[in-house]
């Protein structure tokens, strides 16, 4: 268990809808949801997920904590915003689910393999490095995250979209030896730092 | 020494439906002078439009003729039909009103024998029957209707179609060359009975009242029910008037919803459990489905509920509706949603939808004087002068019954504005 588990574990005790309301992303909106079940059935995703929405709110005013923070639900949102249309409470689902997804990161609680846990920290140590997304890296990083002979099997699935994106001049491939980089990157890294920081104290994580 | 402040003791009730004309009667039976102003050619309002009230299932027929008796006998009210009120000035015990009359086409000589509409080919949507069919363009407002006189509507007049009703009419009564009046009037204090109207349901998107002809609102299917409606009291469906035997009815169409209304509309709980008896009556073997967020059955009629939760006929799905898609080959809207009472998805097909739709306070036809308080809804709250009252569902989202106690209220505001003394007035 990781150590900031540990802490909320021991400040929150069983008032797991306290601790989304301070430490999740609009978080505080939970409390307003009445049940209708309007989002769970305006969710395009809908049946491919282990709960819906409401029931992932109802879920965490019943305080069950470890079942919402290790679902898998929260990852597949597809950021339609048809269920945010939809609220006759006008909650901000959307940013809750995300809230949600990245609250379960930060404490380590994501099921590993989430491929969408996976791609999205791939994508943010990339662009975090460089600050700029370097497509050559990122691309080799996903398709090599399950092993060499997959890696490769991904590569040749996906090598004509690869060559034709260097023609066009879309891709270059000299990129993959480190690539371009923004003006003050290490200042860049910094301010990410900084952000962090003054957002962990805000909610309670530092 | 008390002298009273009110310059007029004449109260103004604007509107009247069942509060407008109860506003107007309790004021008047403590003697005080009333006028009541009506936009539309008869009292009643959308109360007449009612097939029956809830809880008891009586007709408002009954109520109507009670309060039409009661006004026929009362020479302190006077009773104006097709009447707005243009503009009010002056404040507390003061007011001056512009009343705007509009030509009825049909003078006093009237006696509703039904000529003129014989005679009149032109045909016009009815608005008792919320549009569903068409009357004459020379029509009694509806069977109840007070003062019991025909109606011409403006497109026929100038037309050969206004000269045949005329040339009908064996008592002088029809007058093509009426014009329209403004009359300025003092007045005491005003109740603004203005009433409701039905949300506009085309702005509930997902549900496709715009798109698909068997979803209509509760309005339309309470016109429906009633044996003197457009379809003889069957339940027939709009697209192709096939007996509907499988209804769902949507709870909270427009209301507890921040896109929509803001407020619960009180009455749709009880008045679709009311239709669910309907259906029953008219056809035994029908089904009806209510999708509801949950019941809020007003006041102590949860008996009522009760007893509906009891016919094996109602059945109830706890979810509020995501979307209404059509089956092409049937018509048949099918409703997609999760039902929250063990999260099952559900594509539930129904042959005729009715949409519980809300109550939000009536604007045709109604300029608020700025000296009214709104609520967050646009319900009225009051007035900053003191001397004006909302009443009814102008007030409230209100049942008839509540309707009537939120007007005799009204009423007793009104006579103490009339009433009161420079002394209390100091004070």
């Amino acid at each position: 268990m990781s150590e900031a588990n540990t802490q909320a574990l021991a400040r929150y005790k069983n008032n797991f809808l306290k601790e989304v309301e301070e430490r999740v992303e609009d978080g505080q909106w939970v409390k307003m949801c009445m049940q209708c079940g309007v989002c769970a059935g305006s969710c395009p995703f809908g049946p491919h997920w282990e709960h819906s929405p409401q029931k992932i709110f109802m879920m965490i005013r019943a305080g069950k904590r470890e079942e919402v923070l290790t679902s898998d639900s929260m990852w597949m949102c597809t950021s339609c915003y048809n269920c945010i249309v939809r609220c006759p409470r006008k909650l901000p689902i959307t940013h809750i689910m995300h809230g949600l997804a990245n609250y379960a990161n930060r404490l380590g609680l994501v099921p590993k393999g989430q491929p969408t846990r996976d791609i999205a920290v791939l994508f943010w140590k990339n662009v975090v490095k460089n600050g700029r997304v370097n497509e050559m890296t990122f691309s080799l990083a996903m398709y090599f995250r399950d092993g060499l002979g997959q890696g490769i099997k991904n590569a040749m699935a996906m090598k004509d979209i690869g060559l034709g994106l260097m023609k066009a001049k879309r891709l270059n491939p000299m990129e993959i030896f480190g690539g371009h980089t923004c003006k003050d990157k290490s200042g860049l890294q910094r301010m990410i730092a900084k952000a962090r920081e003054i957002e962990d104290k805000r909610r309670g994580l530092a | 020494m008390t002298a009273s402040i009110a310059t007029n003791p004449t109260i103004l009730v604007v509107g009247g439906g069942i509060a407008g004309m109860t506003a107007a009667l309790e004021a008047a039976e403590c003697g005080k002078q009333v006028i009541l102003a009506e936009k539309s050619p008869t009292l009643g309002g959308r109360t007449s439009m009612l097939y029956r009230y809830f809880p008891k299932m009586c007709h408002p027929t009954c109520g109507l003729e009670i309060n039409l008796k009661r006004i026929r006998g009362n020479p302190n009210v006077r009773v104006m039909t097709m009447t707005e009120v243009a503009a009010v000035s002056g404040t507390r015990g003061d007011y001056t009103v512009t009343l705007k009359i509009k030509p009825r086409y049909v003078n006093e000589n009237c006696t509703a024998c039904g000529d003129c509409g014989k005679a009149v080919t032109t045909e016009v949507p009815n608005t008792f029957n919320y549009g569903l069919d068409k009357v004459k363009a020379a029509y009694l407002p509806h069977a109840m209707a007070y003062p019991q006189r025909y109606v011409i509507d403006p497109s026929i007049v100038g037309t050969a179609d206004g000269e045949a009703a005329k040339a009908a009419c064996k008592y002088g009564a029809v007058d093509l060359a009426m014009q329209e009046q403004t009359v300025e009037l003092k007045v005491g204090s005003i109740v603004w009975a203005t009433g409701w109207r039905p949300y506009d349901a085309n702005r509930i998107q997902p549900y496709g009242y715009d798109r698909y002809q068997n979803v209509i609102t509760s309005v339309e299917f309470e016109r429906l029910c009633d044996p003197r409606g457009p379809t003889g009291g069957k339940i027939l469906r709009p697209s192709d008037g096939k007996e509907a035997k499988n209804i769902a009815f949507i709870q909270c169409a427009g209301s507890r919803d921040e896109n929509h209304l803001r407020h619960c509309s009180r009455i749709c709980c009880m008045a679709t459990l009311k239709q669910t008896m309907y259906v029953r009556e008219i056809d035994p073997t029908a089904k009806s489905t209510v999708y509801y967020i949950d019941i809020r059955v007003i006041d102590r009629l949860e008996d009522f509920y009760q007893d509906v939760q009891k016919d094996p006929n109602v059945s109830f799905v706890k979810s509020k509706v995501a979307r209404i898609a059509l089956n092409e080959a049937n018509g048949n809207p099918i409703l997609h949603g999760v039902n929250t009472e063990g999260y099952h998805r559900y594509a539930n097909e129904h042959d005729l939808v009715v949409l519980a739709i809300g109550m939000e306070p009536e604007v045709a036809g109604v300029k608020l004087p700025d000296d009214i308080i709104l609520d967050s809804s646009k319900f009225i709250e009051g007035s900053k002068s003191a001397g004006m009252f909302g009443a009814g569902s102008a007030a409230s989202p209100l049942d008839v019954n509540r309707a009537v106690q939120s007007a005799t209220a009204a009423a007793l505001r009104a006579v103490q504005v009339i009433h009161k003394t420079a002394s209390t007035e100091a004070a």
